[in-house]
């Protein structure tokens, strides 16, 4: 049931007390929160640095502007709806496309269909802010529906798989792809049940997935292999994270990315306090690549040269199976 | 750098509050254990007689040094009278005057103590008697007994032990039954025994006093000896030589005069009565603190009203269920919501009790939780269902109360005192949870929470850490200490142990 905690520090796993207290309150500024915990402002940096986001259509800001919302989507039939200020992925909502029928009625990402009133209901919930960190009324954000690269159809329960960079004082550390299941209802999000499978940094390819914390080699849906999948763009997913560092100037960072089919990879999101889950998936210890970084650290150093530094430094032993 | 200053300030607080503890415990006596109780004797002496036709003067010795007891407090009832206290030669007199009065007088002289053995005698080295003027033929007998006496002891006490068998013995010498010719009663007798010993040259006194013991209606003053052995005064049987004083002696005046006078009075009576109480020991360490001035028993809590005490010492302990918390939630790992939901809720558990807290918070929980479900459906934003949700919350309570009270369960009736918001706001959150990550984690993070205040409530009813914190609240400093300490924790929770496993041994 239990490890002793000398195995846990041998393996170099990074817990949450020492996340917190050693990297998110050293490394994050208070101060530089908004940039990451506001998506339109993150939108807005990434932008202005030159990288590739899901097109913004609308932002809705107050009860007031929620009628603008059938404007906003009326040339579209497929869109995203998220808060600004959402945490864990709680408050998305995945619209594929419309009612042939009906056209005031939006088919999600899990095939149910809705009607534009309880959209609308939905956006007025977020606006007053049950989805926000802090229960502040919030922004919500309409945009692009990103489809994903088949790359990741086989291993896909609806939704967007999306790849987890973390991203410590601008190189990158550690990084897994999120494959959303039937039980994470198309998010991909691991404490909402979608399995995570780590990345090997210098390979592009995945390792075995986890799922609630134990090593599983298939997806439970489709069961297809999540193992040995080689990610595209993998160089560039490594430069756009390590740039993530130089918009948000967090020390400790998690980007999130989704690959889309015609425009490649684009940044989703950036999280201050990214989750410990991804040590699980790639099978090793954060610590352990913490503490290379800080040896090899150069504040003069590229986004470009960091990924490198990256790519030739952190390469997982590939496990497929494992004994327990 | 940091890592430092949090130390630093952590010892520099356990030291402030462990110091303070100290002192309080050890100096002042405050009490570590609940209900310790200290005897406390009340001595009451009345005085009585008739009132002559002028201006009425009333003295009575009080008692001056007491070794052996402290005094708490003193006081006179007299009506009409002016009061007074002065020093005279055998110590403290009180003094009653009034300028006329009519027909029989009573006046009460009362006074608190307790037994402190620390209280020592304090009166400073008397100085040698000096020889007395005796006349014959009784000068002639003194010298012959301090003669033969001082040929048979060896120092003062021995000397006073060998006088005093000397004159109790059944068939005295010629010497001892002429000094004793005209002894009637034992203070007389006394009194030439100090005679005697001044004769020597050593310092003795009579003392008079009572044995204390639980209750008693007519107390006779009890005539003791004292001498003095040039460091210490020592305390002698007069009936038997024996050096000792009775257990609980209290020690009330000292000397050959008699206990009181009246002037301008007749027909005196006075008697005393005793009485034992069982009082708190920390009202006594209370009095004490005053008595030394100490500015710390500013910062008792102890000199509130009764009922802002209640008050503190239910308020004083959400710091100790605040550590459970944190324990529980950064070294275990339990999810709970909110930050100090749990906390509020052993607090309520306080007055419904364990298992009828667990049972109504979960009723009322789970009852506001489908009727959120409820709400959901209406599609209410985020402020008017918040309300909605109080609202119910209150409801439930009101028919949770009058359920139980039709069924005749009076615990039903403390339903009300759960906190109605932090009810309302875990609803909330916890059906948020429901809906975003599915009932496993909601229930998960319920269960957690129940189980931090359970054992925040545990902690927070243990009586003697209330006790302890609530008589020392200087120990909250440590327990801040402690919380500081535990804010720089950067090891793994206990939980990660398990859940970091497939990471082991790689």
């Amino acid at each position: 049931m239990f490890v002793s905690p000398k195995q846990l520090r041998a393996a170099g796993v990074l817990g949450l007390n020492e996340r917190n207290c050693d990297f998110i309150m050293r490394l994050n500024p208070r101060r530089y929160y908004p940039r990451v915990d506001d998506k339109a402002i993150t939108k807005q940096l990434a932008v202005a640095a030159g990288m590739a986001v899901p097109e913004l259509y609308g932002v809705i800001a107050n009860q007031g502007e929620v009628r603008n919302f059938s404007r906003i989507v009326a040339e579209l039939d497929s869109f995203v709806i998220k808060p600004a200020q959402g945490s864990g992925g709680d408050g998305i909502l995945v619209v594929t496309g419309r009612s042939s029928r009906k056209r005031d009625s939006f088919r999600l990402s899990n095939g149910v269909l809705v009607l534009e009133a309880e959209i609308a209901h939905h956006i007025s919930n977020i606006v007053s802010g049950q989805y926000s960190l802090s229960g502040t009324p919030d922004k919500a954000l309409i945009e692009y529906c990103v489809r994903f690269d088949p790359v990741f159809a086989e291993v896909s329960y609806q939704g967007v798989p999306d790849i987890r960079v973390i991203v410590y004082r601008g190189y990158p550390a550690m990084a897994m792809v999120r494959l959303p299941t039937r039980a994470s209802d198309g998010k991909a999000n691991l404490h909402q049940g979608a399995v995570g499978a780590g990345i090997c940094m210098s390979t592009a390819e995945t390792l075995s997935g986890v799922l609630d914390n134990e090593i599983v080699d298939e997806h439970p849906d489709t069961g297809a292999l999540v193992a040995g999948l080689l990610i595209p763009h993998w160089d560039f997913i490594l430069q756009s994270a390590a740039r993530g560092y130089d918009v948000t100037q967090l020390g400790y960072l998690g980007v999130d990315m989704v690959i889309d089919e015609h425009h490649g990879p684009m940044i989703l999101e950036m999280n201050a306090r990214p989750g410990l889950n991804i040590q699980i998936a790639n099978r090793t210890g954060l610590a352990t690549r913490i503490a290379r970084i800080d040896e090899m650290f150069r504040p003069d150093a590229g986004a470009v040269e960091r990924a490198r530094a990256a790519r030739r430094e952190f390469c997982a032993e590939r496990q497929t199976s494992i004994e327990f | 750098m940091k890592q430092q200053y949090v130390y630093g300030l952590s010892a520099l607080l356990a030291i402030v509050g462990l110091s303070i503890f100290a002192y309080k415990w050890q100096v002042l006596g405050f009490p570590v254990k609940k209900d310790q109780e200290t005897s406390v004797w009340t001595i009451e002496s009345s005085i009585g007689f008739d009132s002559g036709p002028g201006s009425i003067k009333v003295n009575l010795h009080i008692p001056t040094l007491t070794p052996g007891f402290r005094m708490i407090n003193e006081n006179s009832v007299s009506r009409g009278y002016g009061f007074s206290v002065n020093y005279g030669t055998g110590g403290r007199e009180a003094q009653w005057a009034i300028r006329r009065a009519d027909g029989p007088q009573r006046i009460y002289y009362r006074i608190s103590v307790y037994a402190d053995a620390r209280s020592d005698q304090s009166d400073t080295t008397p100085p040698f008697p000096p020889s007395p003027v005796i006349n014959e033929p009784f000068k002639t007998a003194v010298d012959v007994i301090v003669a033969e006496v001082r040929e048979q002891s060896a120092d003062t006490a021995s000397f006073t032990s060998q006088l005093l068998r000397r004159m109790n013995d059944g068939s005295p010498g010629p010497n001892v039954a002429l000094l004793l010719s005209d002894v009637a009663t034992r203070a007389d007798f006394v009194a030439s025994v100090t005679t005697i010993l001044a004769s020597a040259r050593i310092p003795a006194r009579m003392i008079h006093g009572f044995e204390l013991q639980g209750r008693l209606r007519n107390a006779e003053p009890l005539t003791w000896l004292e001498v003095h052995d040039g460091d210490r005064w020592r305390y002698f049987d007069p009936s038997t030589g024996e050096e000792n004083l009775p257990e609980h002696f209290f020690i009330w005046w000292r000397g050959n005069e008699p206990l009181v006078s009246v002037e301008g009075g007749s027909n005196v009576q006075v008697s005393f009565a005793v009485q034992e109480n069982h009082l708190d020991a920390v009202a006594i360490a209370e009095t004490q603190a005053a008595e030394q001035s100490a500015n710390l028993i500013n910062l008792s809590l102890y000199s509130l009203p009764i009922q802002t005490q209640a008050v503190y010492s239910v308020l004083l302990m959400i710091p100790i269920g605040a550590l459970v918390m944190l324990v529980l939630r950064n070294f275990v790992g339990i999810d709970a919501f909110g930050t100090f939901m749990p906390v509020l809720i052993a607090l309520a558990f306080r007055e419904t009790k364990l298992f009828w807290g667990v049972v109504l918070f979960t009723m009322l929980v789970a009852l506001g939780l489908s009727i959120r479900f409820l709400l959901e459906r209406l599609r209410l934003l985020m402020v008017p269902r918040l309300s909605a949700v109080l609202i119910v919350v209150v409801g439930l309570m009101l028919l949770i109360s009058l359920v139980s009270h039709r069924l005749g369960m009076e615990t039903g009736l403390s339903v009300a005192l759960f906190p109605m918001v932090i009810i309302s706001m875990t609803i909330e959150r916890m059906s948020v949870v429901w809906e975003e990550r599915g009932p496993a984690d909601a229930i998960r993070a319920g269960v957690g929470s129940l189980i931090v205040a359970v054992a925040a409530y545990v902690f927070m009813g243990l009586g003697w850490l209330e006790h302890l914190i609530f008589t020392f609240p200087e120990l909250l400093l440590v327990v801040l200490a402690v919380v500081l300490l535990a804010g720089r924790y950067t090891g793994y929770r206990l939980l990660e142990l398990s859940r970091f496993k497939a990471l082991a041994g790689n």
